[in-house]
């Protein structure tokens, strides 16, 4: 007896369970008819929601393009130790390979003052002046490179207060000012992005929920007679939420055609400056990873949007 | 089958609408509901439809007090009637055949069972070859027989009509009336709003009659005897 009442109530919740996949089905379908039926209209709104997502997933791209660039230069700066003039050549050696013993040291290499001299004379364009002067006026030049690790403001300061220590240096510089402005201007470009993407975030939201409203508003009659026949709110809602959720789906789907389209136009030019800069860069596009997270986030946009939307406008129609 | 006991009910604008009405419709009984305009007609069916709330007194529709028919209970109380009314309220932008499935898609019902529903209905209102059809390149009197057909598919046990006949010419009148009193001889209990009281005689069925919100002539059933 008990057993029969048990398997009954999971024959009940079995065939409920198929009523609701047919349903969600049905509304599924229905809304796409829906959309196919206006279709400027869904086209206008999915292109706009497809636009917003594409401003802010752009510039991430070129943020993130900007990063392994600069990731890059990062692995170039240096330390230049000036010794003094009267430093022989077989110290500043051996010095050199002090230094190279040094902890958070890479690399130290030893530019002598005949070969700063010759650099200068062909880089500089002053030869004519250099070879006036009597005397070489440049000093020999041991050029450090640090380990990443040490490019942290403690420890690079620690570093430069060990070196100047040196009796043999003069001076010592560390050229990391310009990729320390770099790395801030990123990080300020990083924040832009951040709130763009949660302005954008926003007005997405704000598109599809008017989309919607409208829909609710055209569709008032059948709403109201949906609800007479006995339609509970979860049917009625239904298919506007997927009707929202189609939009951030395809709002998201264009904001990836236009990404793409965009990187291919752009990939010429950016292998010309890499060739000048004789670099091997090529733009990065998004990964997989990257797209799926598009594709989820205009999607639930969408939903949400249309959620709230629903919320608002479908519970005060009532039959009348 | 509908008990209504000292209802009263007043719109927001403190409109009276009904008046301490007291009435009895056994379940199977097709019943008129007369008077003139804005004697209270339609403020009865829809309170039964629970589109408006009564404001004093109890009601009791199929067992059911009304009082505690509220939220998630609403769709499922209103599942067991269908309704027509003058106006058919058919949706225009899809076929008939859409628009009298429509109660059954609400039900959740398997599209299979649907269509034999739906033929079924469509071949008691004379429309079967109509079924594809938009519900504008109908007559009136044809729009008037889908709306019967969507009010009887699910099957319900009461029928509410508000003025069902209230644009078509008497003949076409008479056929809504009698494809009414076909539904009650199987056991469905009508109830139909209406001021032609000249085809409500020849009816020959009960009748209430309204006059400004208050009870005139009744049935006979009253909750006294």
């Amino acid at each position: 007896m008990n057993k029969r009442a048990t398997s009954q109530t999971s024959i009940n919740l079995k065939r409920t369970f198929n009523i609701w996949l047919m349903q969600h089905a049905q509304a599924c379908i229905y809304s796409i008819g829906q959309l196919f039926r206006n279709p400027i209209n869904s086209l206008l709104t999915t292109a706009v929601v497809g636009i917003s997502l594409a401003l802010p997933t752009g510039f991430y791209l070129l943020l993130d393009n900007c990063q392994r660039v600069a990731a890059g230069w990062d692995n170039s700066t240096e330390i230049s130790l000036f010794l003094k003039l009267n430093i022989e050549e077989e110290r500043a050696l051996s010095l050199a390979d002090e230094i190279r013993q040094l902890e958070g040291i890479r690399s130290v290499n030893y530019i002598s003052r005949e070969m700063a001299l010759s650099e200068y004379q062909t880089e500089s364009g002053f030869s004519d002046a250099i070879t006036a002067l009597k005397e070489n006026p440049l000093p020999a030049v041991l050029l450090l490179r640090p380990e990443l690790h040490m490019l942290t403001n403690d420890q690079s300061e620690q570093l430069m207060h060990q070196l100047r220590s040196l009796s043999e240096v003069d001076t010592a510089q560390f050229d990391r000012q310009w990729i320390q402005r770099l790395f801030a201007i990123i990080d300020i470009v990083q924040h832009v992005v951040i709130i763009l993407s949660i302005l954008l975030a926003i007005a997405v939201l704000l598109i599809v929920g008017n989309t919607i409203r409208l829909a609710i508003f055209n569709r008032r009659t059948e709403i109201e007679v949906n609800k007479l026949f006995g339609a509970t709110e979860a049917f009625i809602q239904r298919p506007f939420l997927y009707a929202g959720l189609f939009h951030g789906l395809g709002g998201s789907l264009i904001a990836w055609c236009l990404l793409s389209l965009s990187l291919l136009l752009l990939k010429a030019p950016v292998l010309r400056l890499a060739e000048l800069y004789s670099s091997e860069f090529t733009l990065f596009g998004l990964s997989y990873i990257g797209v799926l997270l598009l594709l989820s986030a205009g999607a639930s946009l969408g939903l949400v949007g249309s959620w709230v939307s629903v919320q608002r406008h479908i519970k005060a129609i009532e039959p009348n | 089958m509908i008990r209504f006991t000292d209802v009263s009910m007043h719109y927001g604008d403190g409109n009276e609408a009904l008046r301490k009405i007291n009435l009895y419709v056994e379940q199977g009984a097709m019943v008129y509901i007369t008077g003139r305009s804005g004697a209270g007609k339609s403020s009865l069916l829809r309170l039964i439809a629970l589109i408006e709330r009564h404001n004093r007194g109890q009601i009791i529709v199929n067992g059911q007090n009304l009082e505690r028919v509220t939220g998630r209970r609403i769709p499922l109380f209103r599942r067991n009637i269908g309704f027509m009314f003058q106006d058919h309220r058919l949706l225009y932008d899809r076929t008939v055949f859409d628009n009298i499935a429509l109660p059954l898609v609400i039900a959740g019902y398997r599209y299979q069972e649907i269509r034999k529903r739906v033929h079924a209905a469509l071949d008691k209102v004379s429309l079967l070859n109509k079924e594809k059809v938009s519900p504008v390149a109908l007559s009136g009197g044809e729009q008037q027989r889908v709306g019967i057909a969507r009010a009887v598919v699910h099957r319900p046990a009461l029928i509410l009509a508000d003025e069902p006949t209230g644009n078509l010419d008497p003949a076409l009148s008479w056929d809504i009336m009698k494809l009414f009193e076909q539904f009650n001889q199987v056991g469905v209990t009508v109830l139909i709003a209406s001021h032609d009281l000249d085809m409500i005689k020849k009816m020959n069925k009960s009748i209430i009659t309204l006059r400004q919100g208050k009870l005139l002539t009744h049935i006979g059933q009253t909750i006294n005897e």
